[in-house]
C-alpha cells in the first residue's frame, strides 16, 4: 500500500497552527512538518498556492490535497484515522457542544488574546478583561473534568492548548496572572502538557517570551 | 430516530433560521417552529443561548443547539438514516466545511451588511467585495458540483443550504438598490443553480420571498425610526 504523503504548513508560535499538529500526533500519523516565515511577507508559493482565499496557515496538504482551517482539518484527521485515539466525542449532542464551544473560542477569544500584545492602557485593559471573562466562561464548561473531552484528551482541548501556550507572555510582560484569576484553566493546560503530543508541539517558553517585545518593537508600541 | 420534541426557535426574516428549516425539510424532519419577537429577546432565548442570545436555537428533547452551522451537523448526525447533507467523504466534507465558512465569514456579512449602508461611495466598496466574492463562489461551484446540480452532486446538501439560505437577502438588496448580484452573465453556473435550488420541491415553500424580505426590512427601519425618535 502507498504510503500517505502528509505536509503540515505552519507557523510555531501560531495558536491554530497546533492544532492539526496536535492532532496528527495523537494519531500517530507520519508527517512532514514545515515551518512558514510569517514575518515580512514571506510566505512560501506551496502556502499561496495551497490556500489562495485566505493565504493563512496552517494548511494540511495531504497526498497533494490541501486542506484549510484549523478546526476543519483537525476533524478531517479525525475521519481520516479513525482507526486511533478519536477526538471528536461519538454522540451528536456531544459533539455539537464540542463544535459550539470550539467556534466561541476562535469567535470570543482570539481577539483579546492577540489585542494585549498590540495595544496599551485602556484598550489593554479592556481586553485583559475580556480574555478573563472568556476564560472563565470556559472554565465553567470544563468543571471538574480531566479534560474538556471528559476523561479523554479531544477536539475542545486541542481547541484551547494553543492560547495556553501564550500564558506565559501576560504574566512577564503585563503582571497579569491567568493563573490567579482562571486556576482550573492553568491546572488543565498543566495536565496536557503531560501528553507527548502537546510537550512535543508547544511553543518553547523561552521563544515564546520573545515574541511580544518584537512585535511591540514593530508597532511601535511601548 | 423519534422525530418528536424537535422545535426551532427563530425569526422568519432571519436567513440562519430558514437554513436550518432547509435542513429539517431535507431531512424530512417534524418540527414546531417559534416565532421569537424581532424587538425584544423572549425568556426562552435568553436561557437557551445565553452566550450569544440569538436565534436560531434548535431544541432536541429539550437540549438547546445553537450557531447555524453547528445546528447543520447535528441534524445530519442526529438524524442518521435519512439522506445525508454533509457528503461521506472526508475530503469532500472539509471541503463543504471550508466554503461554508466561507459564506458566513466573508459573504452573507456584506450581503446583510449591505442593508444597513446608505452613502454611494460606501455601497460602491461593499458591491465591488461582493463581486469578488461571488466570483470565487462561482469557481468553487464549478469545482465542487463537478457538473451536476447542486454541490452537494445530484442532491441538495450542506453547502447548497448554507449558501441558499442567504439568497433571499441578496435579492432584497438586488430589488431595493435596482441591481443585480448574482448577474447570470458573469455567474452563469451559479444563476442556474439559484433557480434548481429554488425551485426545488421540498424546499420551495419554505425559501424566503424577497419582495416579503423587503417589506419586512421597511417595516422594521420604520420602527426602529420612530422609536430612536
Amino acid at each position: 500500500m502507498a504510503e500517505d504523503e502528509v505536509i503540515l504548513l505552519g507557523f510555531w508560535a501560531s495558536v491554530f497552527g497546533i492544532r492539526p499538529r496536535i492532532a496528527l500526533e495523537e494519531k500517530e500519523v507520519k508527517y512532514e512538518y514545515r515551518e512558514e516565515l510569517l514575518v515580512g511577507n514571506n510566505k512560501s508559493p506551496l502556502l499561496l498556492q495551497m490556500n489562495p482565499i485566505h493565504k493563512k496557515i496552517p494548511v494540511l496538504i495531504h497526498n497533494g490535497k490541501p486542506i484549510c482551517e484549523s478546526l476543519i482539518e483537525v476533524e478531517y484527521i479525525d475521519e481520516m484515522w479513525k482507526d486511533k485515539a478519536l477526538l471528536l466525542p461519538s454522540d451528536p449532542y456531544e459533539r455539537a457542544q464540542a463544535r459550539f464551544w470550539a467556534d466561541y473560542i476562535d469567535k470570543k477569544l482570539y481577539d483579546p488574546a492577540k489585542k494585549i500584545h498590540i495595544t496599551k492602557d485602556d484598550e489593554l485593559e479592556a481586553a485583559e478583561k475580556d480574555l478573563i471573562e472568556v476564560l472563565k466562561m470556559l472554565e465553567g464548561v470544563l468543571g471538574d473534568k480531566t479534560y474538556f473531552g471528559g476523561d479523554n484528551f479531544g477536539y475542545l482541548d486541542i481547541a484551547l492548548i494553543g492560547f495556553y501556550g501564550w500564558f506565559p507572555t501576560y504574566q512577564t510582560y503585563f503582571n497579569f496572572s491567568i493563573e490567579a484569576e482562571c486556576p482550573k484553566i492553568v491546572g488543565w493546560g498543566n495536565r496536557c502538557m503531560q501528553r507527548d503530543s502537546v510537550a512535543k508541539t508547544l511553543p518553547d517558553q523561552r521563544k515564546i517570551l520573545e515574541l511580544p517585545k518584537l512585535i511591540r518593537q514593530r508597532l511601535g508600541i511601548e | 430516530m423519534a422525530t418528536k420534541g424537535v422545535k426551532l426557535l427563530g425569526v422568519w426574516a432571519s436567513g440562519y433560521v430558514n437554513r436550518v428549516e432547509m435542513a429539517l425539510k431535507t431531512k424530512s424532519i417534524t418540527y414546531e417552529f417559534i416565532q421569537d419577537n424581532l424587538f425584544y429577546k423572549s425568556e426562552l432565548l435568553l436561557k437557551a443561548n445565553p452566550v450569544y442570545k440569538k436565534v436560531p436555537i434548535l431544541f432536541h428533547d429539550e437540549k438547546p443547539i445553537c450557531e447555524s452551522l453547528v445546528i447543520l451537523q447535528y441534524i445530519d448526525e442526529a438524524w442518521s438514516n435519512g439522506p445525508c447533507i454533509l457528503p461521506s467523504d472526508p475530503y469532500d466534507r472539509a471541503i463543504a466545511r471550508f466554503w461554508a465558512s466561507y459564506v458566513d465569514q466573508k459573504w452573507f456579512p456584506l450581503v446583510l451588511d449591505l442593508l444597513n449602508t446608505e452613502g454611494k461611495t460606501e455601497k460602491a466598496a461593499l458591491l465591488e467585495k461582493m463581486s469578488e466574492a461571488s466570483v470565487l463562489l462561482e469557481e468553487a461551484f464549478i469545482k465542487i458540483s463537478k457538473g451536476k446540480s447542486f454541490f452537494g452532486g445530484d442532491r441538495i446538501g450542506h453547502l447548497d443550504i448554507v449558501l441558499g439560505s442567504t439568497l433571499g437577502w441578496v435579492k432584497a438588496n438586488e430589488i431595493m438598490n435596482e441591481m443585480k448580484i448574482l448577474d447570470e452573465r458573469k455567474m452563469p453556473s451559479l444563476a442556474e443553480w439559484d433557480e434548481r435550488f429554488c425551485s426545488d420541491k421540498v424546499l420551495k415553500d419554505i425559501i424566503q420571498q424577497p419582495e416579503k424580505l423587503v417589506e419586512t426590512f421597511r417595516e422594521f427601519r420604520e420602527i426602529k425610526k420612530a422609536a430612536s425618535n
